[in-house]
């Protein structure tokens, strides 16, 4: 464990390279859907399809930051997935109507077995984790 | 497309990440037991494509055809970017890559059964 879990290494190396392969997955899954949703029916719900695109640029960027050890590019854009999901789950219990479709982060990410609600707390602590010398 | 098919290719794809799972418990890296059942599902995935786009052709049903087709080459794209990524890895988490992008697979291909059954519209 001391091996895989190792200190002071990048964030791309050892567990770190399934955490990257992780946030691919979700890079590509929620751009794929934003450009699907914009270019298919973009009228339906701007506001449900503009999250859909920032959700997606941000997981890119985080996914970016965690393969080239960006530090502080991977905390600012794991600290906004945090707050998205967190901040999109509540708004969809409140206000149905603001999110006539789903996103990534609606109901809290359950649609995507609430991984995207898991995923900024692993991401946080990898990057943590790893900044310790 | 019929549904055996794709929850054939679904299983196939479960038990692949069962496989790596097992590689990332005996903290194992990736191996060429690995390289040959990823390789595999490449081939079924493969086979999917063509007999999807195929039965797409010939059904009278309301398939949105562009989300099922890009959805079925996307699935193409993971195994050879699982097996590089993994092979890159010296550690057991070669085989963790692997486990992730199996479980994938199989998030994508029961997707692409919805769609082709008009769930998602």
């Amino acid at each position: 464990m001391s091996e895989t879990f190792r200190s002071g290494g990048s964030t791309s190396a050892g567990f770190g390279r399934a955490l990257v392969a992780i946030y691919a997955v979700f890079a590509l899954a929620a751009s794929a859907r934003s450009i699907y949703q914009l270019a298919a029916k973009a009228s339906d719900a701007p506001v449900a399809y503009t999250l859909s695109a920032v959700a997606g640029i941000v997981y890119v960027v985080a996914t970016y930051a965690l393969a080239t050890d960006r530090r502080g590019l991977a905390v600012a854009t794991i600290g906004f997935e945090l707050v998205g999901v967190l901040g999109v789950g509540v708004l969809t219990l409140v206000d149905g109507e603001l999110f006539p479709d789903a996103t990534v982060w609606s109901d809290f990410g359950a649609g995507y077995g609430f991984v995207p609600l898991v995923l900024p707390f692993v991401g946080l602590w990898w990057v943590r984790r790893t900044s310790r010398a | 497309m019929n549904d055996p098919v794709a929850y054939a290719v679904t299983a196939y794809a479960l038990v692949a990440a069962l496989y790596a799972g097992w590689h990332l418990w005996r903290e194992a890296p990736f191996s060429n037991g690995l390289f040959y059942v990823v390789s595999v599902l490449e081939l079924l995935l493969i086979a999917l494509l063509i007999s999807g786009s195929i039965a797409l052709g010939r059904t009278d049903r309301d398939v949105d055809g562009v989300l099922f087709i890009s959805y079925l080459v996307t699935t193409l794209v993971i195994p050879p970017a699982a097996i590089l990524w993994g092979v890159a890895e010296k550690s057991r988490w070669g085989s963790g890559v692997v486990v992730v992008a199996m479980l994938t697979v199989a998030v994508l291909v029961v997707r692409v059964l919805g769609i082709w059954q008009g769930a998602y519209v």
